[in-house]
């Protein structure tokens, strides 16, 4: 920790020494010249319970990272900064770490709405992000690099799934969300899917709630009153951050069980569960990319060097963790294999990496700019794990322009 | 001549074991995948075998272990034991492989328990055995129930039983029988039966005259029962309300103190319950009772940062509300990221006593969840106390001197500063209580505090500010309105209609529902 501050003390003293023009600090080879890592996670406010674990993460690489040489001989330093979780903050810590700090990279945000916020900075002063969370797709920047899954990655194998025999052969999906853009736009993918399998509008219901939402009283009940109509029943959740612990300690106390209403979640990992008693939610369903479950060789050194790092034999790990991981490894191989982080050259280098993530499958980063990757279903166990109950048998390449969406009909693809 | 000697030899051999080998022969498959798990529990579940009940419990709650050669072995506490023997097993762990089941299998082996347990000894595995049964609902286990409900003696298990009988029989080829079922369906108030008879109406479309009649009827009866369902629902936003509001209506609604803090200290509260349950986690005896001593705890914890607060900041500033509204907001954020920094970012986890999980059935078949029942009464039971202190406590006659006539009131000797810190502790205290309560439904997380601070002022506003009374038919009546809207638009725009609603309200009675009258309403 304290270590980190002294980093981003030094090189906020670096920058602001810089823009004095002082030329007794300035480094007399280029060539020796730290590879500066930006971090941009909320460390503060609602987010900070999810991104404070991908802080560390992005930290844990570096130190990985430096202990093996660095690359090319050259040494990496991380300046963290906290947008705080508040959107245009986002924006601001964005251009700080790029003109003030002159970060070679940034590893950052969770949110969609965060990384909607940074994009316009990312392009104009030509930095280069990595995303690491799963999104609703419909982007593409030629100066963001995403580490996630793309809809066709996650949602769409999940509720393919719930409607597949070992799924249950549901028939009437309940989309429950968080209002804001990743739900709404996943829904709207996932509304034309359902009509395009022969579920009709009347089989599918959808609610929002506001962030941080605690009271799922009426809407369970509601979803229980959905289901009681003749049909198999299955909820598909995209609620976000710490309003899915109320939500799932009301399905248990309702008596919701998974034999019934089976329910899918995108954004609940090993990390969210760990506030919740996980009893009454087994064979609940998420899916993901990554379980900490996955049983791989490069799952078992991933999982050691965080808990090492972290100094917590307990600490678990997840999927944007993975993703951030993996994302890290290949834009090192980029900038090794291009001898420069310029990026522009970065950027070219690393379409065509491959990396072998935890996850057991090697993935790939294609031209546009996301990976392939396999898609799981697991399901909850009492521990607090995931039990993987299926998967693809390869990792599957990124659609980030549903077919789904009427508009994207002329893009190419 | 030689083969068929062979074959002759094994029949006699196998003969006498045939009633044991079909059980046998079924139990290996519930190591296999997940179909032939699926197949196996199916088959012992027909075979009414209860030797099997051993192993399909086992398996569905993943202690059932699958060893190197395939046969399984069933792990109870410390001890091993084989499914198909029953003998005791030498403890091997290096070759034991977990089994790992999915749904589909979760719901063939509570189908084939069901059928199993039927004509357990004890009345809550007939019980679950017939809500299991109901579900799976197939014809073969027309007979089987038959029998279960002529013999069952507890009337609500055979109530059960009776129901799960009917559901059966819709699926059965006999139209006799499915018109029977329907009936015994069509005069249940269950919403589970009429998912039923939905079901039964999708593959039968002669009898569907007969399926909405049925149907209706249950509609009628579920009618009542949705509504009394809303209306609860309704009070227990409203009690969450009330207790996040009700040290507000001392502190703001008394004092005048615009205290923007205030989510922190119930924030406080849930933290100190937290700690309360880690220093019981020690004595296992004390475990169940670190809610009930979570109250007194989270009172004076929160009490002693309120009289703190008040001692060092607030007292300077009486009568700058502005310059008091900033000065809180800032400590709150203090406050927030403080805890933020000695607990960490993640929520923590505050477990719920068993009496406080689960379902609770109230007359009419109307399901309350528990958690939700207990907030209830503990909230009403802290607007008494408070409504107590504040009647018939020496400190109570004090503080309402205080506010209504501050230089006379010290003029008979109150050391008002004394009263005015003790004020705001007490408020403070209370909405360390109510820290307690929400630590059961919401998150422990630093930012706990910030989604009660404004429904809070809304609800002291909205009652009459300085009113009791006023906080508490705010808090049960918006928590009403909240939930009879929230089905109609949504819980986002419910909200939204709420405040446009309570704006619309204020323009025509400023001083809330209960507007105080007379001289210290003036001031």
């Amino acid at each position: 920790m304290t270590k980190t501050f002294r980093i981003t003390r030094r090189a906020a003293l670096l920058g602001a020494a810089g823009a004095l023009a002082a030329p007794g600090i300035k480094p007399s080879f280029a060539q020796s010249a730290p590879i500066k890592v930006g971090v941009l996670h909320s460390l503060s406010g609602t987010m900070a319970i999810s991104e404070t674990a991908l802080r560390d993460t992005v930290l844990m690489m570096v130190e990985w990272q430096n202990s093996r040489g660095g690359i090319g001989g050259r040494h990496l330093e991380a300046v963290v900064v906290d947008p705080a979780s508040n959107w245009p903050l986002f924006a601001e810590k964005a251009r700080e770490l790029l003109q003030v700090h002159k970060v070679d990279v940034t590893f950052g945000c969770w949110t969609s709405v965060s990384r909607k916020s940074v994009l316009p900075v990312f392009e104009e002063l030509n930095g280069l992000l990595f995303y690491p969370v799963q999104y609703e797709g419909e982007e593409e920047s030629k100066n963001i690099f995403y580490t996630g899954a793309a809809p066709n990655q996650q949602a769409i194998p999940a509720v393919e799934y719930l409607m597949s025999a070992d799924g249950g052969e549901a028939k009437r999906i309940a989309l429950l969300g968080t209002d804001y853009v990743y739900p709404r736009t996943t829904n709207r993918i996932l509304r034309a899917f359902l009509n395009s399998k022969g579920i009709s509008d009347a089989d599918i219901m959808e609610e929002y709630t506001p962030f941080g939402h605690s009271d799922w009283q009426g809407i369970v009940s509601r979803v229980k009153r959905f289901a009681g109509e003749g049909k198999k029943t299955a909820i598909v959740s995209t609620i976000n951050g710490d309003a899915n612990v109320p939500f799932y300690r009301e399905l248990g106390n309702q008596g919701v069980k998974a034999e019934d209403i089976p329910s899918v979640a995108f954004s609940v990992g090993e990390e969210e569960l760990a506030g919740i008693d996980t009893k009454p939610l087994v064979g609940h369903l998420a899916a993901w990319n990554y379980f900490m479950s996955v049983e791989s060789t490069v799952n078992t050194e991933f999982k050691n060097l965080w808990q090492a790092y972290i100094k917590n034999p307990r600490r678990v790990t997840n999927d944007p963790m993975e993703a951030t991981f993996t994302g890290f490894k290949m834009w090192a191989q980029a900038v090794a294999q291009a001898g420069t982080t310029t990026v522009d050259a970065v950027r070219t280098a690393i379409i065509g990496q491959k990396v072998d993530a935890p996850c057991g499958y090697t993935e790939e980063m294609h031209a546009n700019h996301h990976l392939s990757k396999p898609v799981m279903i697991g399901e909850v166990q009492e521990n607090g794990q995931f039990n993987i109950v299926w998967k693809t048998p390869n990792a599957i390449p990124a659609e980030n322009w549903s077919p789904f969406i009427p508009e994207n009909a002329n893009r190419r693809r | 001549m030689k083969r068929i000697a062979l074959l002759f030899l094994l029949l006699t051999l196998a003969l006498p074991a045939r009633a044991q080998d079909t059980f046998v022969a079924a139990l290996p498959g519930l190591g296999g995948n997940f179909s032939s798990q699926v197949e196996a529990a199916e088959r012992l579940g027909t075979l009414g075998d209860p030797r099997a009940i051993p192993a399909l419990r086992a398996l569905s709650d993943g202690r059932l272990l699958r060893r190197a050669d395939g046969s399984l072995v069933i792990r109870e506490a410390n001890t091993l034991t084989d499914a198909a023997t029953g003998a005791p097993v030498q403890p091997d762990s290096a070759e034991l492989a977990r089994i790992n089941i999915n749904n589909r299998v979760r719901v063939a082996l509570r189908g084939a328990l069901g059928r199993l347990q039927l004509v357990s000894p004890d009345p809550a595995e007939r019980l679950a055995a017939a809500e299991a049964v109901f579900r799976t609902r197939s014809a073969e286990n027309i007979p089987l129930l038959e029998a279960a409900v002529a013999r069952e003696r507890l009337s609500h298990i055979r109530d059960r039983m009776a129901l799960a009988l009917a559901a059966s029989r819709t699926v059965s080829n006999d139209a006799e029988a499915k018109r029977a079922g329907i009936a015994a369906l069509g005069a249940s108030s269950s919403p589970d039966a009429r998912a039923v008879l939905l079901e039964a109406r999708a593959q039968n479309a002669d009898l569907t005259g007969e399926i909405d009649a049925a149907v209706a009827a249950i509609d009628t009866r579920l009618a009542i029962r949705r509504g009394v369902e809303t209306a609860f629902q309704g009070l227990s936003l409203g009690s969450v309300l009330l207790l996040a509001a009700l040290g507000l209506a001392v502190t703001f609604g008394v004092m005048g103190v615009i205290n923007m803090a205030h989510g922190e200290f119930v924030m406080l509260g849930a933290y100190t319950t937290y700690a309360v349950q880690e220093l019981c986690r020690g004595t296992p005896w004390l475990l169940p009772w670190a809610l009930p001593l979570s109250v007194p705890a989270a009172f004076l914890v929160a009490a002693a940062c309120g009289a703190t607060l008040e001692r060092g900041l607030i007292r300077h500033l009486y009568g700058r509300p502005l310059e008091t509204l900033l000065m809180t907001f800032g400590v709150g954020m203090m406050i927030q990221q403080a805890v933020r920094l000695a607990f960490g970012a993640q929520n923590r986890e505050v477990l719920s006593p068993v009496w406080m999980q689960g379902t609770l059935l109230l007359p009419l078949d109307i399901p309350v969840t528990q958690n939700r029942v207990w907030i209830l009464c503990f909230s009403l039971v802290v607007l008494l106390l408070v409504v107590a202190a504040i009647r018939f406590t020496r400190f109570g006659l004090e503080m309402r001197a205080v506010t209504q006539r501050r230089p006379v009131a010290a003029a008979m000797g109150i050391r008002t500063g004394r009263v005015d810190s003790l004020t705001f502790a007490f408020g403070s205290g209370i909405a360390g209580i109510a820290g307690v309560a929400l630590s059961q439904i919401d998150n422990v997380s630093p930012n706990l505090g910030t989604g009660y601070i404004i429904d809070s002022f809304l609800v002291v506003v909205f009652g009459g500010v300085g009113s009791l009374a006023g906080a508490l038919i705010g808090a049960f009546g918006l928590g009403i309105i909240n939930k009879v809207m929230e089905p109609w638009v949504g819980a986002v725009l419910a909200k939204v209609v709420v405040l446009v609603a309570i704006m619309l309200f204020i323009q025509r009675r400023p001083r809330g529902l209960f507007a105080q009258k007379g001289r210290a309403a003036e001031a």
